[in-house]
């Protein structure tokens, strides 16, 4: 005999968030009415101890069986609840949210009575669907003891070496031919004045030492499908033409190949042949050979001491089962060349600021000196722009501050001052934020002490003259002055863009992008290395601009919860799978057509559909797409929502759900 | 008629799904972006989920307009449910029109997780436009005209 349906109904202040806008006391008073509801209470925070320990006094008491918790959205508490009424000793689906928070308070502010006719709404479709909610068990499935990392830059390989050091077996994918990312370019990091390279490359060769690392290069991935602790990947090996197996790194193939074309990893600055590693530096050191410029004369494939040229190398494909996944594919820089005021890509001598990391860097193009693009001389005198793409409203940029290029700046200006005593720079600003721990020191020190002119005001005109000297116009808005700099070189401070990819990584994994296009974070403040599909986590720029600190640490924090996930061993699935009522099932085998996760199977001998509980995600796309309402989605099956959709609107005459 | 127009307050249901178009009025609100008080929402796992029967409850019910929302193809968190609702919508809204209810009472829209301030507007702009035309027809009807029309419905697929 089932128990008689005993709702409890619990508002929450929020602090000022609901209570301050509408009358929580009279919506309380408004959820006894309802059906079924035998108790309601309001609480300052539901959410908090004391708000929980409510709840579950009410319910070990035998008072409801059934709890209503009008507060924030599902997505952010919903599992504090159910975990209130699970220790309660109450099923948790037998919990409902109404969420008069988000979709109601903080969207209704001005108007209170609306929003209290908003909140009111809210409260009745949840206490509607409590009266129909049924009892579920969940349901575990093992973990697989390995993860997936994607992209092997600072973030990548951080989150790697950490797994790695738990014990766990670890995938990484790198889509170039090294590892290393972005910091592997850069010359010296800020505010220390580390050396990049001295700071990674040991814990580059680290990774590749990793005995549970294993490195995949120059590979990517081409599909996912499963779930969480349960994902089957498959990856793409593209083609070194070079076995990797075989070829020592020994450089023969490069030093002979007659072939030139830019080095990406230059920037395009310097030349590489067709034959090549990155830089000498290259995790794995061994050479590929790029077929877009290769003219296959031969030269190599004989000269190779060990024959380890194949030019018939073809892509591999790869199938692995992993746990958890970690995101880390970072960023691209912006392309200022849409900026056409300020003559990138027209002028030789406006560079940006990664090009000017690398003319620093001791094993760039020019090994270490800055020389100019056009007559390869030394600057004199540097002007540096920026907030180039970043912070800027206008369709060209992002709306974003891209958080590294002032200090980056900085440092260049003084890394530069350093060596060159008498060189003018100027940096024109707009605001200096300086926010991590030793930036504003460093700041104040590159102005005050190494005399690094930094000027608040943004540059209205660049024009090139025969010497392709920059001329610079601008003004200083705290002087109120107009400024004419004629400058050696210039560059520019550009920022931080997501991956031109990243679209295709969003559709790939599942995962969710915020409105500025990088990766976006269950939640901006709890929970921030996870997405909003379970297992897979992000690290470092693929979630925003992030300095290299910074990135590390999300990177271990995302390396620590793949890891908590492996180490439980098991996880709980939600039991919001579909079910196919046999008796009312006239085997048309629609839902088979339309399932995403071939989910669905067709019983010959009972001709009726059958649903596997663990294949299936709950989408309930099949349960809209049944003609003889066969099949019921748990939590969301008609019986819950078309009393939802009754309680919308209240009517004076209305009789029930 | 020009007071009545000012002084409906038309009533609208939501039907979300709970990745994008959910998490977008969640964003909305962590935002405060200030709208029209008129929506109320209802959570589904996935677009897919939606069905012509959600519709016809609603309009029977008296609500004078329906959004639905879900990721914008190609971004459904279950792979492809959001293509079969893309599909059986449209189809939907043709034949509500033998019906005699006006289809632009039914608006269907894509809202990602970050969009909250596209919601926002629409909202806004679909109270303007229910306010134009009116309260459900539905409303004042004998309550069997609707359900002898729709006895034989066809579900869509």
């Amino acid at each position: 005999m089932k128990d008689k349906t005993k709702i409890g109904v619990f508002v929450c202040h929020c602090g000022n968030n609901i209570a301050g806008v509408i009358d929580v006391e009279k919506l309380t008073e408004y959820a006894k009415t309802l059906p079924n509801v035998v108790e309601a209470f309001n609480y300052k925070f539901m959410c908090s101890e004391i708000g929980q320990e409510l709840i579950k006094e009410k319910i070990k008491n035998g008072e409801i069986n059934r709890v209503v918790v009008a507060a924030c959205s599902p997505r952010m508490h919903e599992t504090t609840f159910r975990k209130v009424c699970n220790e309660a000793g109450l099923n948790q689906y037998l919990y409902e949210a109404a969420n008069i928070r988000e979709h109601c308070t903080w969207v209704n502010t001005q108007d209170t009575e609306g929003a209290y006719e908003i909140a009111k709404s809210h409260v009745r479709m949840a206490v509607a669907k409590a009266n129909k909610l049924e009892a579920l068990e969940k349901f575990r499935v093992q973990v697989e003891p390995t993860c997936l990392v994607v992209g092997a830059g600072i973030a990548g390989m951080n989150s790697a070496l950490d797994l790695s050091n738990f014990g766990y077996k670890v995938y990484l994918v790198e889509k170039t031919t090294t590892i290393g990312g972005h910091m592997a370019q850069l010359d010296k990091t800020f505010p220390t004045l580390d050396c990049s390279s001295c700071v990674i490359t040991p814990k580059m060769s680290e990774v590749l030492k990793a005995k549970n690392i294993e490195l995949m290069t120059y590979s990517e991935i081409t599909n996912i499908s499963g779930y969480v602790g349960n994902f089957n990947v498959t990856i793409k090996k593209k083609p070194h033409y070079i076995d990797q197996e075989i070829c020592t790194g020994c450089g023969t193939c490069a030093q002979e190949c007659i072939v030139i074309a830019a080095n990406e990893f230059d920037l395009g600055m310097k030349k590489r042949k067709a034959a090549y590693i990155p830089f000498p530096q290259a995790v794995p050191g061994k050479y590929t050979i790029d077929m877009d410029h290769c003219i296959k004369c031969g030269i190599c494939a004989e000269i190779c001491p060990v024959d380890a040229v194949k030019y018939d190398d073809k892509p591999t494909f790869v199938d692995i089962k992993v746990g958890t996944i970690i995101l880390s594919t970072g960023y691209d820089l912006y392309d200022p060349t849409i900026l056409r005021q300020y003559g990138y890509g027209k002028y030789p001598n406006v560079i940006t600021g990664l090009e000017m990391e690398r003319l620093m860097s001791s094993f760039g193009p020019t090994e270490g000196k800055v020389k100019r693009r056009s007559d390869l001389k030394e600057p004199s005198t540097i002007v540096f722009l920026q907030c180039v793409g970043s912070r800027d409203f206008t369709e060209k940029g992002n709306k974003y501050c891209s958080r590294v290029c002032c200090m980056y700046s900085a440092k260049q200006a003084r890394l530069f001052k350093e060596k060159h005593p008498n060189a003018n720079i100027f940096i024109f600003y707009i605001d200096i934020r300086a926010f991590g721990k030793g930036y504003e020191e460093f700041y104040d020190s590159t102005g005050r002490e190494f005399h690094i002119k930094f000027i608040r005001g943004r540059i209205s005109e660049v024009v090139e003259d025969e010497e392709h000297n920059i001329i610079v116009r601008g003004e200083d808005t705290l002087l109120q002055k107009l400024i004419r700099i004629k400058a050696d070189l210039l560059v520019l401070a550009v920022g931080l863009e997501p991956r031109q990819d990243s679209n295709k990584i969003t559709r790939l994994f599942n995962v969710q992008r915020s409105e500025d296009g990088f990766l976006m974070e269950a939640h901006p403040k709890l929970r921030p290395v996870e997405t909003l599909t379970d297992g897979i986590f992000i690290a470092g720029a693929v979630q925003g601009p992030k300095d290299i600190p910074d990135a590390i640490a999300q990177a271990k924090a995302a390396a620590l919860q793949s890891a908590l996930l492996i180490a439980k061993g098991k996880v709980e699935i939600d039991p919001i799978f579909s079910i196919v009522l046999n008796h009312r099932c006239a085997g048309c085998k629609s839902c088979i057509s339309v399932c995403p996760f071939n989910a669905i199977s067709f019983n010959e001998l009972q001709k009726v559909a059958e649903i596997n509980k663990i294949l299936c995600k709950g989408c309930g796309t099949c349960v809209a797409a049944c003609p003889t309402s066969a099949i019921i989605q748990n939590q969301f099956g008609n019986a819950q929502l078309l009393p939802m959709i009754h309680n919308a609107v209240q009517k004076s005459e209305k009789i029930g759900g | 008629m020009e007071t009545n127009v000012s002084n409906f307050n038309p009533s609208i249901l939501g039907i979300f799904c709970h990745w994008c178009s959910y998490a977008g009025a969640d964003q909305a609100g962590t935002s405060r972006m200030q709208r029209a008080a008129n929506l109320r929402i209802i959570r589904v796992m996935c677009g897919g989920r939606i069905t012509p029967e959600f519709i016809i409850t609603a309009l029977k019910d008296g609500i004078d307009g329906i959004l639905i929302s879900h990721c914008h193809p190609g971004d459904c968190h279950y792979v492809s449910g959001n293509l079969k609702t893309i599909r059986r919508i449209p189809l939907f809204l043709s034949y509500l029109k033998q019906f005699g209810i006006n289809p632009k009472r039914i608006k269907y829209i894509f809202v990602s997780a970050s969009e909250g301030a596209k919601l926002t507007n629409i909202v806004n702009k679909f109270v303007e436009e229910l306010k134009i035309l009116g309260p459900s027809p539905i409303k004042n009807q004998n309550p069997n005209f609707i359900e002898k029309s729709l006895q034989n419905k066809v579900k869509i697929i």
